[in-house]
């Protein structure tokens, strides 16, 4: 008698009935949808489902569910047409605030979502799309740094009136020459005072009494992470520009950043939108002219230039830029110390500091505003032709009165909310790209390949899997048939666990497949081979199974778990495709040992366990 | 159905000495092509641009190297891919040349003038550093992956064991490379996922032949060792076929149905997946014999109140004529 605890049944059903769930969202298909979220990846507005509504309600196109998020909003609809209509129409309605963008949204039933049943995420070599590996240039953003230290040296040598030969850069040092020790004193002072990122140290030179500067490590590695965190938020809202459904971009290591873009197809446009920087500009309002007068009569004074604020109001400023994104070095939300209003901190650079003092002394009760500058990308139809052109967009973002003198560090309050305020310092450091960067990797697929690339991984797979299927079913009849069932439970398995693990397939992920289904038979194999063995052995058919399933356990154990090791060592150096490979071989290793030695005996055991005079097995 | 007779006795350890010097043979084969020809590394490793386009119809090599050479490129190939309507062009990697990946824009529009209607099938952009790393991490994976697996095998079976298995790996990984050399398949990423994949199988076989060896020399009270190991490859000749021809069908629907990307991938599983079964039959156990493993080494440590061992005699075929 060979039977199963109620247990192991039970665990089996579990393992087949979640299974299944979890694989299932994969035979949905996706319905077309529209994306909505901001231009600069703020939270959406909550009236914003009742305004689309409004919209598609007015242009006479029906919509199906809206989905809300605080960052992104889905609208889907029936057909490719209506998505293409409502897009236009929202486009239109919502102006150039907010992204709309084309989708492809999962059709997995409710029932299913609530079970957080999602399909597998296809990776971009399926669907088509860009993956961009960009090194950032940590030595020029060092470099620089030092340059902006040069500068902050001298004007604050100059302001304390010491007298100093040169400050110049020196390799990794800024080297300052004083001509005396007690001047040299005073400026160890004085600089140890106002600029704490620097180590000093005193050296003699021939005639001159010397100064080494150079940037403390952490402060190194801190300016570092601040250089990539910002060039990734300034990427963040370029390819917002691109109106990509899901963009993904993240740091890889210590100095590269991972772009990648599915379903965009025209490379040499992102290229340029990656590539391209905004600005931010801080410039004098004009208090004496009346900018609606200038706007209306087309009269702009000649020391003036008419802007526009966010809001679409005229505003005249200044034709003398006081300071620029080049000068920016921090921009940080954060609130008053002594009201507690939110308020904006923001650091310049030397030569940015000394203007702004130069102007704000000049200036006290007076606005001063920050125009933000940016070039983007759109298409213009010239002849009937498409011709993808860039744009360059200038808007005034903050209007704020001077309330003191002030140099390299001020405060922006006056504004409405700490969202704001984020928003304020999020756009001032878009404005500023921290380092050079630049393209050292790139991969594209176009669409119609991705879709090859899914026909012939699926057929590839469905091939194999039946030709093992023919092949285990002649060689070891009933038993054969038992692994089949295995086998396809295992499949199962592994399309569920990559859908609720979120794990992205590629087609080196679904070579995975394919030789997991080639390999897990093996445990199978094993087992039947040995119960062969034990048959003629004299044992009889009982016994057969019983140490044909228990003497091939430990040989299943260690086959699989080397065979895991390289799997495993995949993983953890594979990149990109690789990984996806090494995922799929280690999932079907694991489920395959499941279904092989547990689900198979379970169906064995059902189908001869209870026969007590067994002759003969159909192996 | 049974192909492998229950009492099929093949003679395989009298064939070793034959086996070690075909396998002497094809590893120098292999090693004077890695000498002679090299590995055709792809452009993970080398870096460098490539541009696969798909036409409506077939295009004229000669005129697409002309529009080409005529937007002022000189260094490229050239070649069909797959169909005869899909061509790649590649480019080697410029080490001076920071704007490498407006390469492919360059290239995209000089053979749009020349043919409006291509389609954009693939751009693959690697710069020479991020193909210096790659390369890098692809050898570092192989030898982890080896380490890994020598510790292993030394904790569950014996340090000759964990020496003969990493021997037939080292044999397996030789032997592909010098296949793929000799072939000149174009080496790349998914070529090293697939060698990794067949250290994993190889030694999947490999493992299954120690792990009944081991069995055999723990209940069999008669044998050299010798005998004991073709006894044991003996028995596990059916289900070392069986496995071999299943995934070898799997990897034959691959090749053939998984497209032309996926095709040096395929190719490489297919040929370590021969070699692999050939060195689990002819070289892991030959390799422990040669390091003198011993029915000492492998006897359980006896505990208190442990059942001892079945003995059986070893039948009368297994025994040495001498």
């Amino acid at each position: 008698m060979n039977r199963f605890p109620p247990w192991k049944y039970a665990l089996l059903v579990i393992a087949l009935g979640v299974g299944l769930i979890y694989a299932m969202p994969n035979l949905f298909g996706d319905d077309p949808a529209v994306q909505v979220s901001s231009l600069r990846g703020f939270e959406l507005e909550r009236d914003m489902p009742a305004r689309i509504e409004n919209v598609l309600t007015n242009a006479a196109i029906e919509y199906g569910p809206i989905e809300f998020e605080p960052q992104r909003l889905l609208v889907r609809l029936d057909n490719v047409d209506r998505q293409a209509r409502a897009a236009d129409a929202l486009r239109d309605a919502l102006g150039e605030d907010y992204v709309v963008a084309l989708n492809l949204a999962p059709a997995t039933p409710a029932w299913l979502r609530v079970l957080r049943a999602e399909p597998m995420v296809l990776g971009l070599d399926l669907q088509g799309g860009v993956h961009f590996l960009m090194q950032v240039d940590m030595d020029t953003a060092r470099t620089q740094q030092l340059e902006r230290f040069v500068t902050s040296m001298r004007n604050l040598l100059r302001d304390e009136q010491i007298r100093y030969r040169s400050v110049r850069l020196d390799r990794n040092q800024v080297v300052a020459e004083l001509r005396s020790p007690e001047d040299r004193e005073r400026a160890l002072r004085v600089i140890g005072r106002e600029i704490d990122e620097l180590i000093l140290e005193t050296r003699d030179g021939s005639e001159t009494f010397n100064i080494r500067a150079s940037i403390d490590e952490d402060v190194l590695r801190e300016l570092q992470q601040t250089a990539l965190r910002q060039n990734i938020t300034t990427l963040r809202n370029r390819v917002n520009e691109l109106g990509v459904s899901e963009p993904v971009i993240q740091q890889q290591g210590a100095d590269r950043i991972v772009v990648q873009l599915p379903g965009v197809q025209d490379t040499a446009r992102a290229k340029q939108v990656l590539g391209s920087t905004a600005t931010v500009e801080y410039r004098g309002v004009d208090e004496q002219n009346d900018p609606f007068e200038a706007h209306r009569t087309g009269r702009i004074p000649p020391q003036s230039l008419l802007y526009f604020m966010r809001d679409g109001t005229p505003i005249l400023l200044s034709r003398t830029v006081i300071a620029s994104g080049d000068n920016l070095i921090n921009a940080q939300a954060g609130f008053d110390s002594q009201t507690g209003a939110p308020n904006v901190v923001v650091s310049l650079d030397g030569p940015g500091a000394r203007r702004m003092l130069e102007h704000t002394s000049q200036n006290v009760g007076n606005r001063m505003a920050v125009v933000f500058i940016e070039h983007r990308p759109e298409v213009r139809e010239e002849n009937g032709v498409e011709v993808p052109t860039t744009r360059r967009v200038e808007e005034v973002i903050s209007a704020a009165v001077t309330r003191e003198p002030f140099g390299g560090r001020f405060q922006t309050t006056g504004l409405g909310s700490a969202t704001e305020a984020s928003q304020l310092s999020m756009l001032l450091r878009a404005g500023a790209l921290a380092a050079p960067m630049q393209i050292i990797e790139e991969r594209t697929v176009g669409p119609s390949l991705g879709q090859d690339n899914i026909d012939q991984g699926f057929r590839s797979v469905m091939i194999g899997f039946a030709l093992v299927l023919v092949v285990m079913a002649v060689y070891y009849k009933v038993f054969g048939l038992v692994a089949n069932i295995a086998l396809t439970v295992n499949l199962v398995l592994i399309v569920a666990l990559l859908s609720l693990l979120g794990a992205t397939l590629t087609l080196p992920g679904i070579a995975g497949i394919v030789l997991t289904v080639g390999m897990a038979v093996d445990a199978n194999v094993l087992i039947y081979e040995r119960i062969r063995e034990e048959l003629n052995n004299g044992n009889s058919p009982q016994a057969a199974i019983r140490a044909g399933y228990e003497k091939a356990f430990s040989t299943i154990a260690d086959a699989n778990v080397t065979t895991l090791i390289a799997a495993v060592v995949l993983f953890l150096f594979g990149t990109g495709p690789i990984k996806g490979f090494a995922v799929t071989l280690s999932l079907g290793i694991v489920t395959s040992m499941f279904t092989a030695i547990v689900g198979t005996r379970g169906v064995v055991h059902l189908i001869y366990g209870r026969k007590k005079r067994l002759k003969a097995l159909a192996i | 159905m049974q192909i492998i007779k229950p009492n099929i006795d093949i003679n395989f350890m009298g064939q070793r000495k034959l086996a070690l010097v075909v396998s002497a043979i094809i590893l120098a084969i292999g090693v004077a092509s890695l000498f002679a020809r090299g590995i055709n590394f792809g452009l993970d490793f080398t870096g460098g641009t490539l541009i696969e386009v798909s036409y409506p119809t077939a295009p004229e090599l000669g005129e697409v190297r002309q529009a080409l050479a005529d937007a002022g490129f000189d260094d490229f190939t050239v070649q069909t891919f797959g169909t005869a309507r899909d061509i790649v062009v590649r480019m080697p990697a410029d080490q001076d040349d920071e704007t490498g990946a407006d390469l492919s824009t360059q290239v995209l529009n000089a053979l749009a003038t020349q043919e409006p209607a291509i389609d954009l099938r693939r751009v693959e952009f690697v710069g020479p550093q991020v193909g210096q790393e790659l390369a890098e991490q692809g050898g570092l994976a192989m030898l982890y992956a080896l380490i890994g697996i020598l510790l292993y095998v030394s904790f569950r079976f014996q340090w000759r064991f964990a020496v003969g298995a990493v021997a037939a790996l080292v044999h397996d990984v030789l032997l592909v490379v010098g296949i793929l050399s000799l072939f000149q398949v174009n080496f790349d990423l998914t070529v090293v996922a697939a060698i990794l994949a067949v250290i994993g199988y190889s030694l999947n076989d490999t493992i299954v032949l120690y792990d009944r060896l081991r069995e055999n020399f723990r209940i069999k009270r008669k044998g050299t060792p010798t005998e004991l190991c073709n006894l044991s490859i003996n028995q596990m000749l059916g289900r070392t076929l069986m496995t071999s021809l299943t995934t070898l069908l799997v990897l034959i629907a691959l090749f053939y149905f998984g497209g032309e990307i996926i095709h040096a991938f395929a190719f490489t599983l297919i040929i370590g997946v021969v070699v692999g079964t050939y060195s689990s039959i002819y070289i892991a156990g030959n390799a422990a014999i040669i390091l003198g493993v011993t029915k000492q080494d492998l006897m359980p440590v006896e505990k208190e109140g442990e059942d001892q061992p079945d003995v059986e005699v070893l039948p009368e075929r297994f025994r040495s004529s001498t």
